[in-house]
């Protein structure tokens, strides 16, 4: 590529912002289109940040009291998600904040129990400890300590979340788990564009306050016919993507598509029936759809890029054995990262990557 | 991505071209302003620290003396008799139920209390110069904004019992307090959480005429959100005044210990916040600094952040035993020589409002109705074990009704195990 002598210093710049780096790179899964919701009129192709960027003209179109910040989401957001807001709501209503995340979301808890519908946008999930305080102790309690006299229930945060290829430890993280240990809180993970607008659009307008975790390598590989309209889609629910008989697989985020495709070569050249689940919901998480389809199966695995140890993966395996303990035919599999922090140069062999899932769905056919 | 040959030889040829501009800029601005965007300021060939001394500490304004003696006619508060006397019953009665509360603590009748003595000035003077419109964020030591707004002693009291008629439902610890309908958000424990959100509660509210009072101790300055809370308050235009109670201790920690700046008042400056400092146990001066800092954040925009220093007089809650970290004679001289209750009872005897008499009838009808109150509460039943499940969210999801299902059942086989008595039905 080369750079006219005038714009070099501009592009450089420009480069350092993520959303910039058009550096190819192989990933880890293959994307695959929703299937086409029943939701009726004119689409549009847009990958997923777009998608989410029109959920939050939508939000902010239809409810005057809607108001986006966070860090550098004026100009546009460091994964363009909030383009061109800034200039079509103006300043009062998009508008950065400084750069202190518990300060993010302690504002957004005011201003959700004030009367504004609040979205707050934290730039990368590893960087939403800071506000660990604020949405454990404070968000999440809001409601039940006040006797229902004050709550936050329009507050909504969206944070990038998963592994993206090169992100090391703190532009890689999936911490969903820690998240769903606290009561109160309602958390939801998209796996393209079409649920990401619908997902946000409900958890904008839920009663309760919701964390939306937005794996970031979706943002630009995931592209969709997105309806233009104002759809809600909804929370607590899980997606079944394909029915099968033999083994059931659950998944949430980018690894729902790690899922189908090592589905389809289970099928192909294995003859392995797979039905692979979408748990869209980490919180409250849909205990029904998974269990029917275990009860079906017999055999279950789960898959996330989260560690093992106490990850979400547990507490799915745990309800399973409660609840599908007389129709389990093989012990419950989870296909996770390792209990380490997440790698930079050993990204390939971190990630529970279809092989990896694969080996364990032949294993489990085997017990 | 890769750069050129051309390209790198042509970065090189604009990065020289830019510095021998910027050497013919230098040489010409000698006597400029720097041009940084960090700040707007002047340039110094001198090398010196600023330090706490470049500064002279920020003084304490007052209105009273210790003896109740206006000190300057013109800054007297022209405020009506009837103010007045609100005032003062409000700031007694609050002694009032504090003892009495504190007490039946002691006797093991409810779990744990904080009392407000010495600190009653800073409640009652800033309630009293705020609309009931404006939204309140405590911390846990101002049950007296409370009271000024109209909250019932039985309210007080159904909350240190957890019992039904508590408008929290018993799910949080004594003194815990809120009100919708007074517009005193609900307090909690962790220390320092409400300040950013008062911010955002400012937000919302801008251009509607109301502020928002955020009340926390010196203590709670130190904690991460203060920081939050002060740099989004300047950084997004808010209308929120910031209330310190700097009472000299964190628990057994004294200032020394909490920060080696010029108290909380300097750090408002610092973030681009007007800022006031007063004797916080002169209600009349805590009530004039409210007043300006509420005209000025609602006329501008923009946060004040009001420093009273005060000393805490009682225990830090009955958990605490301040004796083992601070002299009794240190906590006798404020308690004789400067307490606010009784500096604003000479200020009325001063006006003939107040004496002997009426003091002693007060007190009387003021033990009379904590007592009736605090009877009251105890014998009211606790919310039915149930109520635990609601509120979680908005509504209760299946996985709560499943539980709140099983734990049913539970008590069915196991009635006699637990404290149903009493609880409702």
């Amino acid at each position: 590529m080369s750079l006219s002598k005038s714009s070099l210093l501009p592009n450089v710049l420009k480069n350092l912002f993520v959303s910039d780096v058009r550096i190819v790179r192989c990933s880890h899964f293959v994307y695959n289109p929703d299937p086409k919701p029943a939701i009726n009129g004119e689409r549009t192709k847009m990958n997923m940040f777009q998608a989410i960027n029109n959920a939050l003209d939508t939000a902010l179109k239809t409810d005057q009291k809607a108001i986006v910040f966070g860090e550098d989401v004026g100009f546009g957001g460091v994964f363009r998600c909030t383009l061109d807001l800034q200039k079509k709501y103006g300043k009062s209503r998009v508008f950065n904040t400084p750069l202190c995340e518990q300060g993010i979301a302690g504002f957004g808890i005011g201003a959700a129990a004030a009367g504004s519908t609040a979205i707050a946008e934290i730039q990368f999930a590893d960087y939403i400890f800071p506000a660990f305080d604020q949405l454990v102790n404070e968000a999440a309690k809001y409601r039940y300590r006040s006797g229902d006299q004050f709550d936050c229930g329009k507050l909504t945060i969206r944070a990038p979340c998963g592994a993206v290829g090169h992100g090391g430890l703190y532009h890689s993280q999936s911490p969903e788990a820690y998240f769903a240990h606290t009561p109160g809180l309602k958390v939801v993970i998209p796996r393209g564009p079409i649920k990401a607008k619908g997902l946000l659009l409900s958890c904008i307008r839920d009663p309760d306050p919701c964390l939306v975790f937005e794996p970031k390598a979706l943002y630009r590989a995931a592209v969709e016919e997105v309806p233009v309209a104002d759809y809600q889609l909804p929370l607590g629910k899980a997606d079944i993507l394909k029915e099968g008989k033999d083994i059931t697989m659950i998944g949430w985020g980018t690894q729902v598509h790690v899922l189908s495709e090592t589905a389809e070569i289970l099928e192909k050249e294995y003859k392995i029936s797979c039905e692979v689940i979408d748990l869209v919901s980490i919180l409250p998480w849909d205990q029904d759809t998974v269990c029917r389809s275990v009860c079906k199966t017999g055999r279950v695995l789960v898959a996330h890029e989260a560690p093992l140890t106490s990850g979400f993966g547990a507490e799915i395996a745990a309800t399973i054995q409660d609840h599908c303990f007389l129709n389990l035919e093989a012990p419950v599999a989870r296909v996770t990262g390792p209990d380490t922090p997440f790698p930079h140069v050993f990204e390939p062999f971190y990630l529970p990557t279809k092989w990896r899932c694969i080996e364990t769905a032949l294993k489990l056919m085997d017990y | 991505m890769a750069l050129s040959k051309y390209s790198i030889n042509g970065a090189f040829r604009v990065i020289s071209q830019c510095l021998s501009n910027q050497r013919l800029i230098l040489h010409k601005s000698k006597h400029t302003q720097p041009k940084f965007p960090g700040a707007t300021t002047s340039w110094t060939q001198k090398l010196q620290f600023t330090e706490q001394n470049s500064y002279a500490p920020i003084p304490v304004y007052r209105v009273m003396d210790s003896k109740g003696n206006i000190l300057d006619p013109a800054e007297e508060p022209q405020l009506s008799n009837e103010l007045l006397l609100k005032m003062y019953h409000d700031m007694s009665l609050l002694n009032v139920m504090d003892k009495i509360l504190y007490e039946s603590q002691r006797q093991g009748r409810i779990s744990f209390y904080m009392t407000n003595y010495g600190e009653e000035a800073t409640h009652i003077g800033s309630a009293a110069a705020l609309n009931i419109e404006d939204w309140v964020y405590g911390q846990y030591r101002e049950a007296g904004v409370l009271l000024y707004r109209g909250f019932s002693l039985q309210e007080f009291v159904d909350q240190c019992y957890g019992n039904i008629d508590d408008v929290g439902q018993g799910k949080q610890m004594p003194v815990h307090y809120g009100s919708r309908k007074l517009n005193f958000v609900t307090i909690s424990s962790p220390l320092a959480t409400q300040m950013p959100q008062a911010v955002g509660s400012a937000y919302a509210m801008k251009g509607t005429n109301r502020v928002v009072i955020c009340y926390f101790g010196d203590g709670s300055a130190s904690e991460g959100d203060a920081h939050a809370a002060f740099n989004f308050s300047a950084t997004l235009e808010c209308p929120v005044i910031f209330f310190c109670r700097n009472n000299g201790y964190a628990i057994s920690t004294p200032v020394e210990e909490q920060y080696r700046g010029d108290g909380i008042a300097s750090k408002g400056p610092s973030y681009g916040i007007h800022t006031l400092r007063v004797d916080g146990n002169d209600v009349l001066a805590v009530y004039k600094a409210t007043q300006l800092a509420r005209e000025y954040a609602t006329k501008e925009n923009k946060p004040v952040l009001i420093e009273a220093l005060t000393y805490r007089v009682g225990d830090h809650s009955t958990s605490d035993d301040s004796s083992a970290y601070r002299s009794q004679d240190e906590v006798l001289d404020w308690a004789n020589n400067d307490y606010p209750t009784k500096k604003f009872r000479l200020y009325l005897e001063s006006k003939g409002l107040w004496d002997e008499d009426k003091e002693k009838q007060f007190l009387q009808k003021s033990r009379k109705d904590v007592l009736l109150a605090f009877n009251a509460g105890e014998k009211k039943l606790k919310p039915k074990w149930s109520e635990m499940y609601n509120d979680v969210y908005k509504f209760i999801p299946i996985h709560i009704q499943k539980q709140k299902a099983d734990m049913k059942k539970h008590l069915e086989n196991y009635k006699e195990k637990y404290p149903l008595k009493s609880f409702s039905n």
